[in-house]
């Protein structure tokens, strides 16, 4: 048998509201992803994209299914483990920036690392190294409110990095830039994706992004459906 | 994440938004203010007081006076024997001993009989005119007839003794310019005569040894003397006439030093209950004390509600900064904080603000009553050595902070807690 299945989601349902207001946002969702994999979750405005992200980052519960990270229930879990597994495993970039304002870049950047009880200065070499990366070195002691858009979203991956994650979780990384900066947003995932064995999921709409992935998933008002026709926003 | 991170942390979010927690900390900053003034003026009046019974010592004895208005109803019949002419201006006393009916030698043996009573001294009401030395100006001076029984706070020279055959006098420090002394030393040993006028309105000089210099206080000023010449004074008084039954203003009433302090308020209740008022040396200053506690309790009042209008204020900030970092706490979550640590990070904030107040606070209140404190006691209260109004100690200051502290972690609890409860999904989705 190969490696198991990063993400093993099956039969995800999930709803809003009680009674005759219930809106069901997804149904019966299943949906896999292997080691290495870039997967891009595809649908219109509205369709349940990112309600699936949520869960399957252990972000959300679902109704009903079964959910399982490397091969371990993940919605057994308890709190705690749940809360480790997100800080040591996941890196997110999300549909916002989520930057803190009046602070730093360099603390906005270590912040995974704060939380997991790393010391201060195994952090600030790691941060470090990381922004290096991006060329955002000497942007470390900025306040994080006085960059660029694209000098926020690298920041952001910087951020998602730090904590050397296994599954890089991103909602519509490209959605608040120009295409220029998007495309070097792009390239740097596909990068880490290619290089470092990440594993991507990355919610889009945009059709030139999805195509990039190894895979795509399009979502229908809730629903997986086979293929991309007519389903992306134009 | 670390305790040292959630407290770095709550210190830098505290700092983030400054006019916010300045407003929040000047809340906290006149509470703080207040009450450490208020506490440093209890505790410098009270030190002086305490210090002052401390100087007095003689635990072993009670003032006793005779309880006006024990009498039967309606006038009392006269009795050479144990009658005696009341008069509004009986001699000196002890602080907080009012006029009151003269003491007469029935009295005394009725005193005396009570048992755990050892000795009753019945005290000589002495009417000095003047005190004059090496015939310079002649001074006013009372003498404090009971003066020997307590010890007085002394500038320089040695207590009076109360055995002593030798006349022996205590002058209050402000008689040795007057007398023309250099200081304090020179005039101990100096042979002051002391100037009186008798029943028959001849005058007469006795002759008194300056045993000591005492410094003034809150107690009756005035001179002490020791009973050798108290009964030198009272026989010149009286110009060798009998001028009918004895009587005196009080007298002291010596009991076992031993005894403890509840059997001293059982015995004290027994010379209460044979008919006499009675009071110890600290039952006199506790007036005093009551007094001033009470003054300090409403100042302290004033501060407390300065201290909960703070507190409310702690609670809206935070509520605001809570809904302000939505998203914010949001992240933390989904990065995996756990709810316990965002509450501790959002209490230790409100901690943090009721630290800064304090601090500021109570640093404020000590430079500013240390400079009080100089100016008082080089101008208004300078005839009162000895006296700090404001006494800031060290455990005090503490208690205030902690207290301060106290208050703002409580109030931090509800917005933490409001918080800690966010669901990360609802938090990363507010606008
Ligand atoms: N807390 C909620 N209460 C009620 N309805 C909700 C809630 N969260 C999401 N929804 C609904 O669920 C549906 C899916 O939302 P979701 O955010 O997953 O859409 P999306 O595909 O990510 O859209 P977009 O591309 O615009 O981000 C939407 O119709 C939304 O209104
Ligand atoms: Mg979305």
């Amino acid at each position: 048998m190969t490696s198991p299945l990063v993400i093993d989601a099956r039969n995800i349902s999930k709803s809003y509201g009680k009674g005759s207001s219930t809106f069901h946002a997804l149904k019966d969702v299943t949906l896999q992803v292997a080691p290495g994999e870039s997967v891009a979750i595809v649908g219109k405005s509205g369709s349940g994209k990112s309600t699936l992200m949520h869960i399957i980052a252990l972000l959300d519960t679902p109704d009903s299914g079964s959910l399982s990270f490397n091969g371990r229930d993940a919605l057994a879990l308890p709190p705690k483990k749940a809360s480790e597994l997100r800080n040591k495993e996941f890196g997110f970039v999300f549909q916002q920036f989520f930057l803190t304002p009046e602070t730093s870049v360099m603390d906005n950047v270590t912040l995974p690392l704060k939380i997991a009880g790393v010391s201060p200065r195994a952090r600030r070499e790691r941060a470090l190294a990381v922004l290096r990366q991006f060329e955002l070195e000497d942007k470390a002691a900025s306040n994080a409110n006085d960059l660029s858009g694209g000098q926020k979203q690298r920041v952001v991956i910087s951020r998602a990095l730090i904590n050397e994650p296994t599954v890089i979780f991103a909602d519509e990384p490209t959605g608040n830039l120009d295409s220029a900066t998007g495309a070097i947003v792009e390239d740097t995932l596909f990068q880490l994706n290619r290089d470092r064995g990440i594993t991507l999921v990355i919610v889009t709409h945009d059709e030139d992004l999805a195509a990039r992935c190894d895979r795509q998933v399009f979502i229908r008002d809730g629903v997986v459906v086979p293929s991309g026709a007519g389903v992306a926003a134009a | 994440m670390k305790a040292t991170d959630l407290v770095g942390s709550a210190a830098r979010n505290t700092l983030r938004s400054k006019l916010r927690t300045t407003l929040t900390v000047l809340a906290l900053f006149i509470g703080a203010f207040t009450l450490t003034l208020t506490t440093a003026v209890g505790a410098g009046v009270t030190d002086y007081v305490t210090k002052q019974v401390a100087s007095l010592g003689a635990d072993d004895v009670f003032i006793v006076t005779r309880t006006a208005g024990d009498t039967t109803e309606g006038p009392r019949a006269y009795d050479p024997k144990t009658s005696s002419a009341s008069s509004a201006t009986g001699g000196p006393a002890l602080p907080g001993a009012g006029q009151s009916d003269p003491m007469t030698e029935a009295d005394l043996e009725k005193l005396a009989g009570i048992s755990g009573i050892f000795r009753v001294d019945p005290v000589q009401a002495v009417a000095v005119d003047f005190v004059q030395y090496n015939g310079g100006g002649q001074f006013e001076l009372s003498v404090n007839p009971t003066s020997s029984i307590t010890r007085a706070d002394l500038l320089a020279g040695a207590q009076l003794s109360e055995s002593s055959g030798t006349r022996e006098l205590v002058l209050p420090a402000d008689y040795v310019d007057a007398l023309g002394f250099a200081d304090a030393q020179d005039a101990v040993g100096a042979v002051v005569p002391l100037g009186i006028t008798d029943v028959l309105g001849a005058r007469h000089q006795v002759d008194g040894t300056v045993v000591g210099i005492s410094q003034e206080s809150l107690l009756p000023s005035g001179g002490g003397a020791n009973p050798a010449m108290v009964s030198a004074l009272a026989e010149a008084q009286s110009a060798g006439i009998d001028t009918g039954p004895a009587r005196y203003p009080l007298a002291v009433a010596y009991f076992d030093p031993a005894l403890s302090s509840a059997q001293v308020s059982d015995l004290q209740e027994s010379v209460a209950a044979a008919g006499f008022g009675v009071q110890t040396i600290q039952d006199q200053l506790g007036v005093i004390k009551t007094v001033i506690d009470g003054i300090i309790g409403v100042l302290n009042a004033f501060a407390i509600v300065a201290l909960v209008a703070a507190a409310f204020g702690i609670v809206n900030t935070l509520l605001m900064s809570v809904q302000e970092r939505t998203r914010e706490i949001g992240l933390m979550k989904a990065m995996g904080m756990r709810a316990g640590k965002i509450f501790a990070l959002f209490s230790l904030e409100a901690a943090f603000i009721g630290f800064l107040g304090s601090l500021i606070g109570v640093a404020a209140a000590v430079l500013a009553g240390s400079a009080l404190n100089a100016a008082l006691s080089a101008g208004p209260l300078s005839s009162l050595p000895g006296l700090n109004i404001l006494l800031f100690e060290p455990g005090a200051i503490m208690g205030i902070m902690l207290l301060i502290m106290a208050i703002a972690f409580i109030s931090g609890t509800l917005p933490a807690s409001r918080a800690a409860r966010k669901n990360p999904i609802d938090s990363l989705r507010y606008e």
